[in-house]
């Protein structure tokens, strides 16, 4: 072979006839054939559980179906499960009240968390980046429960020292601690968005004479706003389907109105107060969590859906 | 004239060539879509061993999808389709029982911009010998060596072999993947656009390079650069829409052009 000999090496077979005798060859082929079925399989599982899952909940909400027309769940302004003389299974309630704790979660996070993204993909020094995106990390590791009893008795006790006329169960704290624990999310999202933005477009624009902040606004939020949208709106879906901090803090009374100060129920922790009851295998009440629970599913599947649509669809190319 | 100047240049390197007769690819009537786009047109080239192959054209002329497809990483593209044939050492690589990673093994590639793994230089060169089955540790130590003295970078790596790949600059970069590449000592060695991304001292570096190594491997080189084709190759293609329009000796192309398109470009009047 070539190569081997001249340059002063001492003798030993060539490479290509080393690989040619490595035994490896007819294992490698088995092996290049199977691999590919084996991780199939694996990526099925995942498939397959999301299938299971939704096959139940639906089985389940038809079964709920039968025994309370859909028309009062879909349109029924009343949601009194416990009733001793008429039950009544409308599922507006509880979707106000989610929407109420969402819509406080959006208001606190969406500014404070595009703020921080910008801050640290336009502003920040590395050694202040370097500090700022390990503690979005540790917030985003807090369990929800401990948010919970952080809305409970403290963010509540705080509100009420301003604002007496706040119950102890109300929209208001946990709709703030909501947002604070998606923060993370919408920051840490939407600075990677900012950071992919390439620095010669921001050269560009600098070399035009704008300030960093024009810069910022102009030119790199703009180029990274499919980023950003579907940050918010992932957000947003996991504010909707967040459970321990309302079932801590935002108590147990389905409502159909306005007020933000007093008692209200949501989706997710009416889930709760029957699961944790005992509410016998049967009855229309553990019914009735599955149609919730699909209403649930539906919404934060819309959310998903319409997250990966924009991020998508609105996708600078650069 | 500068061709000229450097046509003179080169035939002083060239007397005594002794014309070789085997061939290691063998192109027959190729023709290759992309889609509905037809980028190689009835290419035949004979292509011979132990030489310096320039392909040289215009951009979109089809030089790189040709040299791509002789180790069929061009099939990479997902709407590709091709027909003819391309015999190495005598074989189709078209064959539906050839295996392509037998054909990788034996033609080794280098890219248009270093692409070194992102691991240390020893085991980037280490890679190809481990994964087709060397595991003795004094025969890769001595593999890696070999190729990076082979690559004429040993000296400025020597003390850094456990460096990333990417603590290195561009040029150096460069010369680790065609050491990459030697590792596995291949027959032929692609290499496409190598100096594309480099500049003039590191260019300078490769093209001796190729030179050297022109002794042991076949190598099949294209480039846009055209004094870069005279100076190194021995046997130069010039393709044009995906057409090969002139393939002769290098000296030949250079100074007496046979086909006026492929005069127009070398004197620079396109491309």
């Amino acid at each position: 072979m070539p190569f081997a000999v001249e340059r002063g090496f001492h003798m030993r077979p060539s490479v290509q006839e080393m690989i040619a005798q490595s035994k490896g060859k007819k294992n490698k082929k088995i092996i290049e054939k199977i691999i590919p079925i084996i991780l199939f399989l694996i990526a099925s599982v995942s498939v397959l559980t999301t299938i299971g899952i939704v096959v139940t909940l639906i089985v389940e909400t038809i079964t709920f179906f039968t025994r309370v027309p859909i028309t009062d769940f879909l349109f029924g302004t009343t949601w009194l499960p416990f009733s001793n003389k008429e039950a009544m299974f409308g599922i507006w309630p509880l979707i106000i009240g989610t929407l109420k704790v969402t819509l406080i979660a959006t208001i606190v996070a969406v500014p404070i968390g595009i703020g921080a993204a910008i801050y640290l993909s336009e502003y920040a020094s590395e050694t202040v980046r370097r500090i700022v995106k390990p503690v979005l990390e540790i917030l985003a590791g807090i369990p929800t429960i401990v948010y919970g009893f952080f809305a409970l008795t403290f963010v509540t006790p705080v509100l009420q020292s301003f604002f007496p006329e706040i119950k102890i169960f109300n929209a208001i704290s946990p709709g703030i601690v909501v947002g604070i624990m998606i923060i993370p999310m919408i920051a840490s999202l939407s600075e990677d968005a900012m950071s992919s933005v390439p620095k010669h477009i921001r050269e560009g624009a600098l070399a035009m004479g704008s300030t960093k902040f024009e810069v910022a606004m102009k030119v790199t939020l703009p180029a990274a706003l499919s980023g950003i949208v579907a940050s918010v709106v992932l957000a947003i879906s996991r504010a909707i389907g967040e459970t321990m901090i309302v079932s801590l803090a935002a108590g147990s009374t389905p409502k159909m109105d306005g007020d933000f100060t007093g008692s209200i129920q949501t989706m997710t922790s009416y889930i709760v107060q029957v699961s944790k009851g005992d509410a016998g295998y049967g009855t229309t009440i553990y019914y009735s969590i599955y149609a919730v629970g699909f209403t649930l599913f539906v919404f934060t599947m819309v959310m998903n859906i319409l997250a990966s649509y924009v991020s998508k669809r609105f996708r600078e190319e650069y | 004239m500068t061709t000229v100047s450097i046509a003179k240049a080169k035939k002083g390197s060239n007397l005594n060539k002794v014309e070789n007769t085997n061939s290691v690819y063998l192109t027959k009537q190729l023709n290759l879509w992309y889609g509905e786009k037809h980028a190689l047109k009835n290419i035949d080239l004979d292509i011979k061993e132990n030489e310096v192959t320039a392909i040289i054209g215009p951009s979109g002329c089809g030089k790189s999808t040709y040299i791509k497809t002789l180790n069929r990483m061009v099939e990479l593209v997902p709407s590709v389709k091709t027909s003819g044939e391309i015999l190495y050492r005598d074989r189709n690589i078209f064959d539906a029982d050839y295996s392509v990673e037998e054909l990788r093994t034996r033609v080794g590639m280098v890219f248009q911009k270093p692409n070194p793994f992102p691991k240390s230089i020893y085991d980037n060169i280490a890679y190809g010998p481990r994964i087709h089955g060397i595991k003795n540790k004094k025969i890769l130590d001595e593999i890696v060596e070999k190729s990076l003295r082979g690559a004429a970078i040993w000296d400025e790596v020597k003390d850094r072999l456990t460096e990333n790949a990417y603590s290195i600059s561009g040029g150096q970069q460069q010369r680790i993947c065609i050491a990459r590449a030697l590792a596995i000592e291949p027959d032929v060695i692609l290499m496409d656009e190598p100096t594309s991304a480099l500049d003039p001292i590191s260019t300078l570096k490769i093209e001796e390079l190729v030179q050297e190594l022109k002794q042991d491997y076949s190598i099949i080189i294209v480039t846009h650069n055209m004094q870069q084709a005279a100076r190194i190759s021995d046997k130069t293609a010039f393709f044009l829409n995906g057409e090969v329009i002139e393939y002769d000796q290098t000296d030949a192309i250079f100074s007496n052009p046979s086909d006026k398109r492929t005069e127009d470009y070398i004197s620079g009047r396109f491309g």
